[in-house]
């Protein structure tokens, strides 16, 4: 009996001064169930999943679901300009191609984009945040001056100046939003790692003679991963967003490409006459960037220890 | 106060000159050659296009003709478009006040809507009624706006011809693109201000104003605003700031001039210069109302005002 | 309000209950409470946290918070204005002016953004009508009353101390002489020796208005200094009540017997403490009968069926014990 107190004031003790370092697959195993349980609670958050795990599918599949080459791409003069009926439940666009099959694969691309996008900002900034947060000093004011310096020019005029400098292609356009989400991801990152390298477990570590890049790495990171995840959700909203915006601009992704909001340009241009050309594809990203807000909110809510009762 | 006030102005040197490094050097990756543009359709030999490229100094290496355009710069000469043939600056500064106004127009709109709404889904929380406000400024934040103005232009414009479609004019042609710059911010404003009050609503001071005997009304909207405004100016301002730089696609589709379209336009025409003076100077001008907006944050703070009183650093 | 005769009666409640309603648990906070004040009395309202202290002190001015806060039953006579009965514009009349509240916590109490000269004087705007200038003069004159400097009116709260916080609350408590003042752990947030500072200049000011006063607090001593009467709490309600004679010095209640055995005893150093074993029932779910039943060395069959009956000993002193129903039945804490 006694035993068995000893050891449970032993675990909660370990558990209180070193949250990773010490009984992390404790630690683990119980705070996943526990945000899962949080989560689950949130019924925006749930739309916000399963929203998202569809247009996965929708992503992953397209080729399945739709032909590229006849329904994507394919040039049906004969057919053009058909407003929405039981063949054409979305209509056809100015070169006869179905607007719901071009709507549909352009799920692949938005979602493409946007992961990769927010992935390039990710790996660059969470890394220069970490290394500021923990460093300070001198390379910490470095960092932060050249993301200031990054920061200071609007996104969307960043991402024309990159694309228009590069050239219009989907990768290049990948680069530029992960270029513009760089700032963000460095703040938070350098803001959580600063309070956290102060914490004691990272003094030990340092103590215990863990080099600097295991500790930042493998003790620092680990527990500034809720703000990042939060992050990484909201921004891939924001990514895609840009990426539309850019196409839009005629600065995105090349001509036949079946992205959104390349496809809201044209629908400008018979904007008078032929409005359905400009709702569906409009719907089609505020539907995602809907998903992704709501999921990253919930996230944000699961994640939060203030919030927890 | 006013010494902090100068150091964050002289910190901004190194990060304009930054961000002019940064602009300048990638948008001379650009493609296309503007010589060829200018030329036109004289069918020049190679030695007269390189005498015209030597004209604009084009000839030099990229460090040399960002310190020359730096030189300029500082005495106020951004360089003279290709295209237009017009100084660059003065180009900017007669589409610039467009682009203001729009911005201005946005913001008082966003401000008269959301911080009631705020404050009512506050007091109301977790209520049908804020749970719909929280979900309108979810739909709200995730329009993109190229996309609202579209179908605000189809509505208002082309069905019911209320309002015109676009170009700058009366109050008229400022609604519908003020109302479309304005939805995102609103809708980030209605949950800041939401937030903000729910933290200020648990605060102990307000139990020991209404154990004074002040009047529910006047405890909600004196003392706890008072305290909630705080954060909710400093986003305001910098959301202020982000839509003055994100204008370019509202003027795109509302065919505003300011200067979004302004660079827009510069860009297709290959006008380099234009585009890159015009960046620049907005990101500049925006830095200085971030600037303005982080002292505004110490003037109304009286907790942040002593503490730059004393000298420290926020 | 008559202020005739001396042994007048400040504050009378009866049958008290406030739940507050969390979701699907009901929080009782305060049950069937009964209690009084004569003028010019200081009343110690003494328990544990989550005795109910807190939420007796703000039912007395109805300043529950609606959701979750229910207040059941119960009616407040303060002054002769029946409390509950009162329209909400004629509560904002009486609080700050005929009773006045000082809270627990002084760095949070008072607003940031408005000056300590601000916040007194807007109580003279509210109750007395005079406008801001003249408010403001009478606010600095109150900051000397409760010793500051009147030049620091225009000064920010996070520019004082804690002490110095907690005399600007109780200057805008005072400001409009109010009859009943209640002091709800006003000293717990400070320094001992800032402590006996404001301690000393409440009584100062208490004596030299004539105001009855409630001092909420889980420390005897402070009772023993400051008080004329006491009353323990226990779950949300009463257990013993009576002058500060009847309870230091004939202790009934088995309850009171454990907080003075909980004290060291400065006479015999060595002398073990002695808590009380467990700790207070969840106010959600309170056993049928006596709540301290569970802990009380005394208990018997009679004390878990239903609530104990009030036994009062003399005019001014009563238990709430079930066994002073049995014969011959004391605490072991004697009379001293």
């Amino acid at each position: 009996m006694k035993n068995k107190n000893i050891h449970r004031l032993a675990r909660d003790a370990e558990k209180a001064d070193a949250p990773i370092l010490v009984s992390e697959r404790y630690a683990r195993r119980s705070q996943s169930t526990e945000i899962w349980i949080q989560f689950r609670r949130n019924k925006g958050a749930i739309v916000g999943l399963v929203l998202v795990a569809i247009l996965v599918f929708c992503a992953l599949f397209a080729d399945v679901l739709v032909d590229y080459d006849n329904d994507v791409t394919g040039i049906n003069i004969s057919q053009k300009l058909i407003r929405p009926c039981r063949a054409h439940p979305f209509g056809t666009d100015d070169l006869g191609r179905d607007i719901l099959c071009r709507v549909l694969y352009g799920t692949r691309y938005s979602l493409s984009i946007g992961f990769v996008a927010v992935i390039i900002g990710m790996a660059i900034g969470v890394t220069f945040g970490a290394i500021a947060g923990y460093f300070s000093g001198l390379a910490e004011d470095i960092i932060m001056r050249l993301t200031d310096i990054l920061g200071a020019v609007p996104s969307t005029l960043m991402g024309i100046v990159i694309v228009s400098a590069l050239g219009a292609s989907t990768f290049n356009l990948m680069l530029a939003i992960g270029i513009t989400s760089i700032p963000e991801f460095v703040r938070i990152t350098r803001a959580t790692a600063l309070s956290v390298s102060r914490q004691d477990f990272v003094e030990s570590g340092r103590a215990a003679g863990f080099s600097q890049k295991r500790i930042i790495f493998f003790h620092v990171l680990p527990n500034c991963l809720s703000p990042i995840i939060v992050q990484t959700t909201l921004r891939i909203a924001s990514a895609i967003i840009a990426a539309s915006s850019l196409s839009f601009l005629g600065l995105g992704v090349p001509v036949p490409a079946p992205e959104w909001g390349a496809m809201l340009s044209i629908g400008r241009q018979y904007i008078r006459t032929y409005p359905h050309l400009t709702l569906f594809p409009g719907l089609a990203i505020m539907i995602t960037v809907l998903a992704f807000n709501l999921l990253g909110d919930g996230l944000r809510d699961a994640l939060d220890p203030k919030l927890r009762r | 106060m006013l010494k902090y006030a100068i150091k964050r102005i002289l910190l901004m040197i190194p990060v304009i000159l930054g961000v002019s490094f940064l602009v300048y050097f990638i948008m001379d990756m650009a493609p296309g050659d503007v010589i060829s543009v200018i030329a036109g359709d004289q069918n020049l030999t190679t030695e007269q296009l390189a005498e015209l490229r030597a004209s604009y100094g084009l000839d030099k290496s990229v460090f040399v003709r960002y310190l020359l355009y730096m030189k300029n710069f500082l005495r106020g000469d951004l360089g003279t478009s290709y295209i237009t043939h017009k100084p660059v600056l003065q180009s900017f500064m007669e589409k610039f006040p467009a682009t203001l106004m729009l911005t201005i127009a946005s913001i008082l709109v966003t401000i008269i809507i959301s911080i009631p709404l705020g404050i009512y889904s506050a007091l109301k929380r977790g209520t049908i009624k804020d749970n719909v406000a929280l979900v309108l400024a979810l739909l709200g934040q995730s329009i993109p706006s190229f996309w609202l103005g579209l179908i605000l232009i189809i509505v208002f414009s082309l069905n019911l011809h209320w309002l015109p479609s676009g170009g700058i004019g009366g109050i008229k042609n400022v609604i519908l693109p003020a109302l479309t710059m304005g939805t995102g911010m609103t809708a980030i404003l209605t949950r800041t201000t939401r937030s903000s009050m729910l933290d200020v609503l648990r605060q102990d001071y307000l139990q020991t104003a209404r154990a004074k005997g002040v009047p529910e009304k006047k405890v909600i909207l004196k003392h706890a605003l008072s305290n909630a405004l705080i954060p909710i100016i400093t986003i305001a301002g910098s959301h202020f700031a982000y839509c003055l730089g994100g204008s370019v696609l509202i003027e795109t589709v509302f065919a505003w001039p300011g200067v979004g379209r302004l660079i827009v336009d510069s860009l297709n025409s290959r006008d380099t210069v234009m585009v890159t003076g015009c960046i620049i100077l907005k990101s500049t001008i925006i830095g200085f109302i971030l600037l303005l907006v982080d002292l505004l944050y110490a003037v109304i703070d009286p907790r942040i005002k002593a503490q730059f009183a004393k000298g420290y650093k926020r | 309000m008559n202020k005739e005769s001396l042994s007048e009666s400040i504050l009378e409640i009866r049958d008290l209950t406030v739940h507050y309603e969390v979701g699907q648990e009901v929080i009782k906070a305060v049950n069937h409470l009964n209690l009084s004040l004569k003028k010019g009395r200081t009343l110690g309202l003494v328990g544990e946290t989550g005795a109910g202290k807190t939420t007796t002190a703000l039912a007395i001015q109805k300043l529950i918070m609606s959701p979750p806060g229910v207040i059941k039953s119960g009616t407040v006579d303060i002054c002769g204005n029946k409390i509950m009965e009162l329209s909400v514009k004629d509560l904002e009349l009486i609080r700050g002016s005929v009773v006045s509240m000082i809270f627990q916590d002084p760095m949070t109490s008072l607003n940031p953004v408005f000056t300590v000269g601000e916040q007194i004087a807007e109580s003279y705007m509210i109750h007395e009508g005079i406008p801001k200038k003249q408010a403001i003069e009478k606010a600095m004159k109150m900051l000397e009353t409760v010793g500051i400097p009147r030049n620091r009116a225009s000064e920010f709260p996070h520019q004082f101390s804690g002490g110095m916080r907690q005399r600007v609350v109780i200057a805008i408590a005072l400001t409009c002489n109010p009859q009943l003042l209640i002091a709800d752990e006003p000293t717990t947030a400070l320094d001992v020796t800032i402590q006996a500072q404001i301690l000393d200049l409440m009584r100062k000011l208490k004596e030299g208005r004539g105001m009855s006063m409630i001092m909420i607090t889980h420390a005897l001593g402070i009772v023993a200094d400051i008080c004329d009467e006491v009353a323990v709490m226990y779950a949300g309600r009463i257990v013993e009540k009576g002058s500060l004679a009847d309870i230091f010095n004939h202790t009934k209640h088995p309850y009171t017997e454990g907080l003075f055995n909980s004290l060291p005893n400065i006479r015999n150093r060595s002398m073990r403490l002695i808590p009380i074993p467990g700790l207070m029932p969840d106010p959600a779910h309170l056993p049928a009968g006596c709540a301290f039943a569970p802990r009380c060395k005394y208990a018997g069959s009679d004390c878990t069926a239903e609530q104990p009956e009030e036994h009062w000993i003399s005019d001014s002193h009563m238990v709430a014990c079930a066994a002073y129903g049995r014969n011959g039945f004391h605490i072991e804490r004697h009379e001293k």
